[in-house]
């Protein structure tokens, strides 16, 4: 295994008096596509908001690169992050929202920018939506200029939300291609939240699986691997889409 | 230290060059790379070609890369041809998933619109807006008449909760305020009639001033700032978070689940805080009277129970009703038609303020000129 870009160690999340995960370990390599994955409300998205360092954990701690998330998070970011809904600012058009980091953080000159928002916005497919408000694109658009706009100042890690969730299956294939192929070209490490199983196939190969039961990571390792050996009824259950046995 | 690239401009033959790009290049230091590149493609013109030589190009990343497509692009709308050459296969991938091997499409130029086609779309965009009020007050009466003949269908439970953030919370602004300006306006007052020793007539002037005219309209005022901005920012959000339509799909009208018992609450408030709107104006008058006019509190109520009649309170109860409907329907309206995420709420906001406050005041005009004309 290559020198791991996030260390979590037995980090414990969640808020007032509910803990969502405990002592939870887990490692990400740099360059890889890692998919934290689990049934709703296992804490998968709040997991991303410590990672991000948007929380401040109960127990435990993270490191990104040797440093700790949530320290200097005002500052020049380090890392791209893409919420579930896009998180677009509806004030500011798609070009203006990508351009923001790269007017607050670089002293690039106006043409220059204008260059860098237009190839991002190509990148992810979205050259004719320079212009156009948050409010007038689809869901599946809104998600690529958020894509767009967490690459604008090229980190090498990417944090995705749920990056599927709500597309069309066409929209979706083109949403893992961009992340296979910014992975496999440009060396990008992404952390991805999702349960949608044809992506995680599609774009992973290692992942941790929470469990909101026992509040704990259930399984780890190569998604088809769990998928095929797994013995653990959760794990066996989400992968293969078949119902759990109704405890009695 | 140094950059970790270098650029060489290299004529090749007349008319042909190459920048020979060597090293790594980040995007960290884009800033530098962009002036070396502006600095060394000035000299290119229309019909010549410059191409970017990447053979000795280490290591280049997406930032980078963008930059350089971009003034690929550029130099291409000038008439200058240029192309990446001689990359290696892994710098080609990232050329080419930047597109910096896609041919450049024209700029289509766009006409500019005309100071007349601007008026035009603008008066037409006015036109459509008064038409959609219009149709919204008539889905109102519409839906009026379905309440009347079946007032159980009606969402009557938000009414007393909204009756109450209109009304009862509205009470001590709307106090304060039309006391002040019963006071500002007998401070005014004070001064001319005092050369002329109409002490007296202060009673009258702020009596009939502030019951047929200014407790209503101050009172409107402040509902409109408070509840019509509320009402157009709550229905917005509904409307762009699909809350609307999820109503809608769930058998619930919009305008009788949302708009009825919001309009009938603040017809039932407006008059009520109008009344309230009075009595402190009044008494606004009354401090000055007495502090400045040498006037009795005896004095001063007398003269403004006799010079105020029931006519004059009950005109401004029914401006006031007509303010009430003019604020629901207007905010309820802009509410009802937001969209476009945050942006468009708060757009729908400040109209809802705007132009109900413009309506008002039209409305007043227009409601005591009638009542001029008609002896009233």
């Amino acid at each position: 295994m290559s020198d791991p870009s996030i260390k979590v160690v037995d980090l414990t999340i969640g808020w007032d008096e509910t803990v969502l995960q405990r002592n939870a370990t887990f490692e990400i390599e740099r360059g890889s596509v890692f998919v934290i994955l689990g049934g709703s409300g296992c804490g998968k998205s709040t997991m991303l908001r410590y990672l991000v360092g948007l929380e401040q954990p109960l127990g435990g701690s993270i490191t990104i690169d040797g440093q700790v998330p949530w320290q200097g998070i005002d500052g020049p970011p380090r890392f791209g992050v893409m919420f579930q809904s896009g998180a677009l600012l509806g004030s500011l058009t798609v070009g203006e929202n990508v351009a923001l980091p790269l007017q607050e953080w670089t002293d690039l000159p106006p043409d220059a920018i204008g260059g860098l928002v237009a190839a991002k916005l190509r990148l992810v497919g979205l050259q004719r939506a320079e212009s156009q408000m948050p409010g007038e694109l689809s869901g599946g658009m809104r998600k690529r200029a958020a894509i767009a706009r967490a690459m604008a100042l090229e980190p090498d890690l990417l944090f995705l939300d749920e990056p599927s969730a709500g597309l069309d299956p066409v929209s979706a294939v083109e949403l893992d291609d961009l992340i296979v192929n910014l992975n496999q070209q440009l060396g990008l490490t992404f952390v991805v939240v999702t349960h949608d199983l044809e992506s995680i196939f599609k774009i992973s190969k290692s992942c941790i699986m929470l469990d909101r039961e026992s509040q704990s990571i259930i399984a780890r390792g190569d998604p088809r691997v769990l998928r095929d050996t797994s013995e653990d009824p959760r794990v066996h259950s989400f992968f293969n889409r078949t119902p759990q046995a109704v405890k009695p | 230290m140094p950059p970790a690239f270098a650029i060489e401009h290299v004529q090749t033959s007349a008319g042909e060059g190459e920048l020979r790009i060597r090293g790594r290049l980040v995007f960290a230091e884009a800033t530098l790379l962009w002036t070396e590149l502006r600095r060394l493609e000035t000299s290119a013109a229309r019909g010549q070609t410059l191409n970017f030589e990447m053979s000795a190009v280490q290591r280049i990343d997406g930032g980078a890369m963008a930059l350089l497509a971009c003034l690929r692009t550029e130099l291409h709308r000038r008439g200058v041809k240029a192309e990446f050459v001689a990359a290696d296969p892994r710098v080609q991938q990232i050329i080419t998933l930047y597109g910096g091997d896609n041919p450049v499409a024209r700029l289509k130029r766009r006409r500019p619109i005309g100071t007349l086609d601007q008026l035009g779309r603008a008066t037409i965009a006015i036109l459509l807006e008064m038409q959609l009020v219009l149709a919204f007050f008539g889905q109102m009466v519409v839906s009026v008449t379905g309440l009347l003949r079946s007032p159980r269908s009606a969402n009557w439970r938000e009414l007393p909760s909204t009756m109450e953030r209109s009304g009862a919370d509205a009470v001590p602004i709307i106090v304060l305020i039309n006391f002040l300006v019963g006071l500002a306006m007998a401070f005014q007052a004070a001064a001319q009639l005092k050369r002329f020793g109409a002490n007296l007539l202060v009673a009258d002037l702020i009596g009939i001033s502030v019951c047929r005219e200014l407790g209503p309209l101050m009172t409107a005022i402040v509902v409109c700032g408070r509840s019509g901005a509320a009402f157009a920012a709550e229905l917005g959000f509904m409307q762009v978070n699909e809350e609307i339509d999820a109503l809608r799909t769930m058998g619930f009208g919009p305008m009788r689940y949302l708009v009825l018992p919001r309009a009938i609450a603040l017809i039932v408030v407006v008059p009520l805080l109008s009344l309230l709107a009075d009595v402190a104006g009044v008494l606004g008058g009354l401090v000055v009277a007495i502090s400045s006019l040498d006037l009795t509190v005896r004095g001063y109520i007398n003269e403004t129970v006799r010079v105020v009649t029931l006519w004059d309170v009950s005109t401004g109860i029914i401006k006031s009703v007509v303010f009430a409907l003019a604020i629901a329907l207007i905010a309820c309206q802009q509410g009802l038609a937001t969209s476009g995420g945050a942006e468009g709420v708060g757009r729908r906001t400040t109209a809802t303020v705007v132009v109900t406050l413009f309506t008002l005041i039209l409305v007043d005009a227009v409601i005591t000129v009638f009542f001029r004309l008609a002896g009233l």
